[in-house]
């Protein structure tokens, strides 16, 4: 891996071919914001609050740095007014569905986000896919996973295998921004786990 | 079946298939597409072998099935060589006539040629029908003249000859630089340089790599591709494999809808066939090239048109799109180095090869070369697919080759590349079309779809229809293209609903602006193009919508009535009659009043009234004017005398 230098926020910084934007950023001490991003887990660029603009191929354009490969010469600027307008958008738009989650709060209070912008849909997931990804790449057990696309996109555990893997696991719990995952879980629980695995609010 | 194992023995092949076939045979062919096979070209096919064989014509006549003919909305189509003697809209009935007629007498049956709608002139032959007569059809050629099921009509029309010099007389290189020198653009939307895209994966190392065709077609309205594959599949084949030996690949695959049945069919009889021959496989025409092509059917998901979505899906995962770069020429399936182009653009490829960069860069503008395949479908005479030359006007497309808009209507719009294009106005009908004029006015070419709208359309309508379907077709993986396109559908729905605030077109130009600058693909990328695009041409009618509630097409329902002008109404009680949901008042001889509570807004009552009463109206943005007194609708006859 060769090492080359790029400049991000007008400092030069140093990094090594293939990294990300994210990864070259992170090393150097700047700061990009992230939702979707998880150290252990494959780059996902879904939630793409981490964009930052990008002098590179003779165009300016919007990237996620937690994909952006990094190049010789690039030019990366972590907040502009077009980055800022962008998060703040982008959050707006998942604070219509999980107008309380902590992790959202904090950025908007940053980006001047307002969570009333859109109409409230509370689905409370905001689609991030860690606990999906957690599961599949970590743990290797697909118990939780994404159905249907688009608009109608949510996440789902599927009870045979949910049954067998979650009891002693529960490692995506706190990955999750909102608290959507474990409503999620203990849905799934209620509704189609074994009655011998299911212990009542009680403890008996 | 002989394998062929050399350039000259393929020249060899066909020279014998030719002096077999006398060019003077009269021969019957019928279009097969999916389209005519919709009109019932099964039927006529059956009646067309069974009076074969009753007139005692089997000696004399040859029967062909061919690809698709274009011209779609006339099917199923007819034509008899080597007259070219074009009948359309045939059906089983017609063929006793057209046998004892036409393949006996050669008598031309008068009554199922094709009538010039504005000058009543009739056209005997195919080529003199304005609908072709304005095309020029390279790609499409042969669709209408070969059996897409036998590879010998392939090869006696000069089939993978263009593989043969690339694969005896040129390296690699030379063909690289050949389809370079083309400037060949993808058909298949973004109009990337094929060339410099296979030159990537040329010089990416490694030992194994693919090539992949996209026929993954999934504009509501377009079949441009599937038109090819279904007509001409061996012609895509023979693209492919020029660009597999340029590339370096030895293992391709096809990628197709499972929505097109037909074409799985024949392309996997054509895959067959050339292997058979010698033309796929190993030591292809006896030289040291190997290739081999896998069929793979798509589950019908619009986003694995997308190439990144389209190796996903490939590779058998859930069809989302990953990041680029890498680029696929770089790291595409499984990790290797990996070419997609479009049926389209692979069909091209043995053009470029047997004539020639320079005779294919001599047709179209400076930075569009070729000739490119729309769809041409919406408020327009003659509707199907049409090839021209780049850089032909829309207006051409729209009247000579399209024959204008029917009904007398007003063109509004063309709207063109399939559901992120956009809605070109009347101003802008003398553009040369290509890819960059196109973009200059916020559409773009993408597959090819074309669909004119005339003055009934209303563009806040046009544009909640293709974010309602790219709502549901985005991957939802991302969240602008999930959220940016939700967002917007809402407020479309509002604006169309009367429930639009001031404000709103502000809103939907800055979710647009994010979701095409922040998502992941390029569905997301350019999804909002109905949108930014109607209200940079049309903001004049969402301001109607909003600010007057007024829809000035009289489209969206909630802000549309109907209402029956009293001095006009005849009391004929055909609306009366036909009104689903009861809401007319009125009988014999009492002029009919419409119950604005319950009216469902259908315009039934304004379809039936008579032409000469024209007494239903459409209101919009204005009160309805309130329902005239019960003892005035009492209509007085004066007619012949008999009134008391």
């Amino acid at each position: 891996m060769s090492e080359l230098l790029l400049q991000i926020d007008g400092r030069k910084v140093e990094a090594k071919e293939g990294m990300t934007i994210l990864k070259a950023a992170q090393s150097a001490g700047i700061f990009i914001p992230t939702l979707c991003h998880h150290e252990k887990l494959e780059p996902y660029g879904a939630c793409r609050i981490c964009v930052v603009e990008v002098d590179a191929r003779g165009r300016t354009t919007l990237a996620a740095a937690c994909l952006y490969p990094v190049e010789p010469d690039m030019v990366v600027r972590t907040r502009s007014e077009k980055v800022d307008k962008t998060r703040k958008v982008l959050l707006e738009q998942l604070l219509a569905h999980a107008p309380d989650a902590p992790a959202l709060q904090e950025l908007a209070q940053q980006y001047g986000a307002d969570k009333d912008r859109f109409e409230k849909e509370s689905s409370f997931c905001v689609l991030c896919g860690l606990c999906v990804r957690y599961c599949a790449q970590v743990k290797k057990k697909n118990a939780v996973g994404f159905v249907d696309r688009g608009a109608s996109r949510e996440i789902s555990f599927i009870p045979e295998i949910a049954s067998r893997e979650c009891w002693n696991c529960k490692e995506c719990f706190p990955l999750c921004p909102t608290s959507y995952l474990q409503a999620a879980y203990h849905l799934t629980e209620a509704l189609a786990f074994p009655r011998h695995s299911f212990k009542s609010a009680s403890g008996k | 079946m002989p394998r062929i194992n050399s350039a000259v023995e393929l020249e060899k092949f066909r020279k014998d298939l030719l002096s077999k076939r006398n060019p003077n045979k009269p021969c019957i062919t019928l279009c097969s597409g999916t389209a005519c096979h919709a009109t019932q070209s099964e039927k006529v096919a059956a009646a067309i072998e069974q009076e074969i064989e009753k007139q005692g014509l089997k000696a004399d006549v040859d029967f062909r099935r061919t690809g698709c003919h274009g011209f779609c909305e006339k099917g199923p189509i007819v034509v008899i060589y080597p007259e070219e003697i074009c009948y359309l809209q045939v059906t089983a009935e017609d063929i006793p006539e057209i046998a004892s007629q036409t393949l006996k007498e050669k008598k031309v049956v008068d009554r199922l040629l094709y009538v010039d709608p504005t000058t009543g002139e009739k056209a005997t032959l195919e080529s003199d029908i304005p609908f072709y007569k304005n095309q020029e059809r390279l790609v499409f050629h042969f669709n209408t003249r070969i059996d897409p099921k036998s590879i010998e009509d392939y090869l006696a029309i000069g089939g993978y000859q263009a593989l043969a010099k690339a694969l005896f007389e040129m390296t690699p290189e030379q063909v690289i630089a050949e389809v370079k020198a083309a400037n060949l653009r993808g058909r298949g939307g973004a109009g990337f340089p094929a060339g410099i895209k296979w030159e990537a994966a040329r010089k990416t190392p490694g030992e194994l790599k693919y090539v992949i065709v996209n026929c993954d077609e999934g504009d509501p309205g377009a079949y441009m591709d599937r038109s090819l594959m279904e007509g001409n599949p061996h012609t895509v084949l023979e693209g492919l494999m020029i660009g597999a030996y340029a590339i370096g690949a030895h293992e391709g695959y096809v990628y197709i809808r499972q929505e097109y049945p037909l074409a799985v069919e024949n392309l996997t009889i054509a895959l067959a066939q050339a292997e058979e021959y010698g033309l796929l496989g190993e030591k292809i025409l006896g030289s040291g090239f190997d290739f081999n092509v896998k069929v793979h059917r798509g589950a019908g998901a619009f986003v694995c048109g997308e190439e990144t979505s389209l190796l996903m899906s490939l590779e058998g995962k859930p069809g989302e799109p990953r990041a680029r770069p890498p680029y696929p020429a770089v790291k595409g399936l499984w990790g290797k180095p990996t070419n997609i182009n479009n049926v389209e653009t692979w069909a091209n490829v043995p053009l470029i090869i047997n004539g020639g960069a320079s005779a294919f860069s001599s047709i179209g503008t400076e930075g569009s070369k070729g000739t490119k395949i729309f769809s041409l479908v919406g408020k327009v005479n003659n509707t199907g697919l049409v090839e021209v030359p780049m850089g032909v006007t829309l207006r051409d497309i729209i009247y000579k080759v399209g024959g204008g808009i029917p009904g007398g209507k007003r063109f509004k719009a063309v709207q063109t590349g399939g559901p992120s294009g956009g809605c070109i106005p009347e101003k802008y009908l003398d553009i040369k079309v290509d890819f960059d004029e196109l973009k200059k006015v916020g559409a773009i070419m993408g597959s090819g779809g074309m669909i004119v709208m005339d003055e009934d359309t209303c563009m806040v309508d046009v544009a909640k229809y293709f974010l309602n379907f790219l709502t549901g077709e985005s991957c939802g993986k991302c969240s602008p293209c999930r959220e940016g396109i939700r967002q917007m559908l809402k407020i479309l729905t509002k604006i169309s609903e009367g429930k639009g605030r001031e404000g709103d077109i502000e809103l939907l130009e800055e979710l647009g602006q994010t979701t095409r600058d922040a998502s992941l693909c390029a569905l997301g990328g350019t999804a909002p193009n109905p949108v930014l695009n109607t209200i940079r041409y049309f903001r004049d009618e969402y301001e109607a919508h909003i600010k007057e509630k007024r829809c000035p097409a009289y489209v969206c329902k909630e802000l549309v009535s109907y209402y029956i002008a009293p001095d006009k109404c005849q009391a004929c009680l055909s609306c009366l009659r036909k009104c689903p949901a009861e809401a007319i008042a009125g009988g014999k001889n009492q002029i009919h009043v419409i119950d604005q509570e319950k009216c469902i807004k259908c315009g039934t009552c304004f379809e039936v009234c008579p032409s000469r009463f024209r007494a239903v109206k459409k209101i919009s943005g204005e009160p309805v004017p309130p329902p005239i007194p019960e003892e005035a609708r009492r209509i007085v006859r004066k007619s012949k005398g008999k009134e008391k």
